[in-house]
């Protein structure tokens, strides 16, 4: 009995999540499945790094970092855009935007010097 | 917040907008003026040693600085990047692109470069001298900016100025004093207030600053370990007593994926910024504040009773990840002997382990724990102003006072550890004394402002909104035994917090009670005004006195008041590149070697860098042998000349009889039949005649006392203050080829070897015999 009402509190559980997550705004939605994408490229990298072997480290690890590198700024331009955070509310989500951009430029360009 | 300048401008309570924004903006005007006068202060102070001796590169690592910064400047950056040096360590050689931090030398050669292209003819040893005052500016005006994000400019100006003249920093950075924290405490200061910043303002802009002010911190400093687990500590610290924040996600997650590759990209650190333990502490808090982020976020999305039950769910399943995770981790950490921490990071942790094991990094005088004395001596009036601070930043605790409180208490227990990192202790003694000097003169002249005689009677709008802080200080300032009220004061706080809400006007009155009596306050300004005139004083006189001294040239100061210079080093290390080949080696002791190869320009067994502790026990064994097996390791070595410095007859006290028993310990852990007891009689160490025969006979006793019964007749030593024990000698492996003018620097040549031994063949016999006797006894020289 109590297995049965753990597995409806959960399906109860999934549900909720997902109807509440149905209602956020389309823009945050897609910087969402580009955080997701950017952690799968990091995930797929981790397992390639696991078959092959790790030489040359530097790539592996600039690889590895851009990825997840880039999912961090895009939450970090996530937090910045969404409405429902009053903290930020005074900064235009084309101010954000740009931050995004400047600090991606750093980042790839450490990358592009780090790869080998 | 605007504090100062109104207590300037007197009290205009009722003025209007016009005459509020022209305060402000002459305020602001006086705090610009201010912030140059503190930036002229903190160079004009460390120039002491410019103005008493000349302008030269103190010490000894500064040395090699400068000699890397003229390689530099001659043959460009790339040449410097992949610089193999085969003029120390030899034979093995260093890998100087690949070892050393390349902060300090692009900085200063980048100033030399950029000035000079300008048709400004600076030297390189004119910019190399010049750097720290520079930056030392530059670190007085980064700690303004970090005070002012934690509680304001008035708090900023006091810090700065504070910065600028605390005699810790100065006796690291006086002019000619061209080593790494000169930078680094610039680099560490400006990255701390970026961090702030980005903590403050949540803006992703200052996040990158920040990690490339982490960049360049990294660049400068082994010491950048401080801050990769002192920005997670703080993390760990919000967000357990529920601080999160998106600001703090976005301050630390970027610096931690930013901070790492750049961190990589720095020779030195090299793939150490993943491999070591001094960088888990980063990575750990970059997995939980992502867990943190997420559980809110599902927080704020859900409603309250679907959360209990996804808390229910994620607390079973996700803490059996944690324990396998944590398991996995474990055991890949327990794998290496070190738990992967290096030698340095394990002393600070545990700091009885370097004199068990590394005594190397025992040996060094600058690595021992501090005196109580010294705590005053570096820090003075600071000492007692910090404790002050650090209940102001409760008042009220803000992320950005928490993270100032964290700092101070850690740099604490490392400057406990290490009397170098009493460096680290300055910058956050001198923000935290800023912040409740700061606090105090706000009280007080608020108490002075609201009792002079004639003043309209309403509390201003002002003290309003810092209600609470009017309320709560006079209980506490300046008489702080009551350390204790800060837990009644909050809820002092907290009340009149409520009752100014609810009724203002009996509020208001019960505030004026509060306040300090007029003359109280008066004579307190007045006692806080002098306090900081001592504190003037005596960093003054200890940057013109006790931290001015370049060690290369010492003074001495005769009965008629003049002044005698010694300028024996330099005098050896000019003889030494006149008068011997280019290719030729030099032996000494580590201390000397960069100075040797700077200035004499000579190669060199082991330099201060000590990073082959083989190669100095091999030389610490050589001095501690007697002359014929020293000659034999020294002639492996390929090595023409013997240095060494002696300070008998002048009273120099840093000289190598004194470093002796540490060449015979460091010798000992490597060469097993040195053994140190050999060289005490009864467990002291002497040098007279009632030394050992071992001591009598090493390298060390004679190349230091060969003819020093010529000086005086007696042979009295004037830092051990006795006679010597063995005084006519003749020396069969060495012959002496200088001496400078005050016997402080001995140079010996190594005699060439005998082209024929008489009774070869006897001889050969006896040696095989003695030979196989001194295996059966098990004690292997391997030197034989």
């Amino acid at each position: 009995m109590g297995r049965s009402s753990t597995v409806k509190e959960t399906q109860a559980l999934f549900q909720s999540l997902r109807s509440a997550y149905a209602a956020t705004p389309n823009n945050l939605k897609i910087i969402d499945v580009f955080v997701g994408f950017a952690v799968l490229t990091a995930i797929i990298q981790v397992v390639y790094m696991a078959v092959v072997g790790s030489f040359p480290f530097n790539s592996f690890l600039s690889g590895v970092l851009s990825c997840i590198g880039t999912a961090v700024l895009a939450v970090c331009l996530r937090i910045q855009v969404n409405k429902d955070n009053k903290e930020f509310k005074d900064v235009a989500p084309e101010r954000a935007f740009a931050d995004f951009i400047l600090c991606n430029l750093v980042l790839h360009l450490v990358i592009m010097n780090f790869m080998g | 917040m605007a504090s100062p300048e109104s207590a300037v401008n007197g009290p205009t309570m009722t003025a209007g907008a016009a005459s509020k924004s022209l305060r402000n903006a002459f305020g602001g005007v006086i705090a610009f003026i201010i912030l140059v006068l503190i930036g002229v202060l903190a160079f004009s102070i460390r120039l002491f040693s410019v103005i008493k001796y000349e302008s030269v590169i103190h010490e000894f690592d500064p040395y090699f600085n400068y000699r890397v910064t003229q390689f530099l400047s001659k043959n460009g950056i790339y040449d410097f990047w992949n610089w193999f040096d085969d003029r120390t360590w030899y034979p093995l050689g260093r890998v100087i692109g690949g070892t050393v931090y390349p902060g300090l030398t692009l900085t200063a050669g980048t100033i030399w470069k950029v000035v000079n292209s300008l048709n400004i003819p600076l030297s390189v040893e004119t910019v190399c001298v010049f750097t720290a005052p520079i930056f030392s500016a530059f670190a007085s005006w980064a700690a303004y900016l970090l005070t002012k994000e934690v509680k304001g400019p008035g708090a900023g100006l006091t810090a700065a100025a504070l910065l600028a003249m605390v005699p810790s920093y100065i006796s690291r950075s006086v002019a000619g004093s061209y080593d790494n924290e000169a930078v680094a405490i610039f680099a560490l200061v400006f990255t701390f207030y970026l961090y702030i910043k980005t903590l403050n303002t949540g803006s992703l802009f200052y996040a990158t600053l920040n990690a490339l002010a982490y960049f360049y911190m990294v660049c400068s400093w082994g010491g950048y370990t401080f801050i990769i687990n002192l920005i997670p500590m703080h993390v760990l610290l919000c967000i357990v007593t529920g601080r999160y924040s998106s600001r703090l996600y976005i301050a630390y997650a970027p610096l931690v994926v930013l901070g790492t590759l750049l961190a990589s990209l720095v020779p030195v650190v090299g793939f150490n910024a993943v491999l070591t333990s001094e960088h888990f502490a980063s990575f750990l808090v970059f997995i939980i504040i992502h867990v943190v982020a997420l559980a809110y976020y599902i927080k704020g999305i859900l409603s309250p009773k679907m959360f209990k039950v996804a808390v229910t769910l994620v607390v079973s399943v996700g803490l059996a990840v944690c324990c396998a995770v944590i398991a996995i981790l474990i055991a890949v950490v327990a794998s290496s002997p070190t738990k992967g921490w290096s030698g340095r990071s394990l002393t600070l942790l545990d700091p009885t382990y370097a004199s068990k094991y590394i005594p190397i990094i025992a040996s060094v005088s600058e690595h021992q724990p501090p005196t109580w004395p010294s705590y005053f001596m570096d820090i003075n009036v600071l000492a007692f102003l910090v404790p002050a601070g650090i209940i102001a930043c409760f008042m009220p605790l803000t992320d950005s006072s928490s993270f100032v409180i964290l700092y101070i208490v850690t740099s604490v227990y490392f400057s406990g550890v290490m009397v170098r990192l009493m460096l680290v202790l300055a910058p956050a003694a001198c923000i935290l004394s800023g912040i409740a000097l700061s606090e105090a003169f706000n009280v007080l002249t608020r108490s002075i402002k609201f009792q002079l005689p004639g003043i309209a009677g309403n509390p201003s709008i002002a003290s309003e909104e810092n209600g609470s802080s009017t309320v709560v200080a006079p209980n506490d300032i300046p008489k702080t035994e009551e350390a204790a009220k800060e837990k009644p004061a909050k809820k002092n706080r907290k009340k009149e917090k409520e009752n100014v809400e609810k009724k203002p006007t009996p509020s208001k009155t019960e505030k004026r009670l509060l306040v300090l009596p007029l003359e109280a306050s008066v004579i307190a300004v007045l006692l806080l005004v002098l306090l900081g005139a001592f504190y003037v004083v005596h960093c003054v006189w200890a940057a013109a006195e006790a931290y001015s001294a370049p060690s290369i040239v010492l003074t001495s100061h005769s009965n008629d008041g003049g002044l005698h210079v010694f300028d024996d080093f330099r005098e050896a290390y000019s003889w030494l590149s006149h008068n011997t080949d280019v290719d030729d080696k030099v032996a000494s002791w580590w201390d000397y070697g960069y100075q040797t190869t700077a200035m004499a320009n000579r190669t060199v067994l082991v330099d201060n860098n000590t990073w082959n502790n083989t190669h100095i026990a091999t030389v610490g064994t050589a001095m501690s042998s007697p002359e014929k097996q020293a000659w034999e390791i020294f002639h492996s070595l390929d090595v023409k000349y013997v240095l060494v410095v002696f300070g008998g007859v002048v009273g120099y006290p840093s000289d190598d009889i004194n470093k002796f028993l540490w060449m015979v310990r460091i010798g000992g852990g490597v060469f097993p039949h040195i053994k140190e007891p050999d060289y005490l009689r009864d467990g002291q160490y002497r040098i007279d005649a009632q030394a050992t025969p071992t001591m009598l006979n090493c390298l060390m006793y004679k190349l230091s006392y060969f003819r020093f019964v010529e000086t005086d007749g007696k042979g009295f030593d004037r830092v051990r203050r006795t006679e010597i024990g063995k005084k006519h000698f003749k020396l069969t492996h060495f012959e002496e080829v200088f001496t400078t003018h005050h016997w402080m620097v001995r140079i010996y040549k190594l005699k060439p070897q005998r082209n024929r031994i008489r009774g070869k063949t006897k001889k050969s016999k006896s040696s095989r015999s003695v030979s196989s006797k001194r295996d059966v006894r098990g004690k292997r020289n391997p030197w034989h």
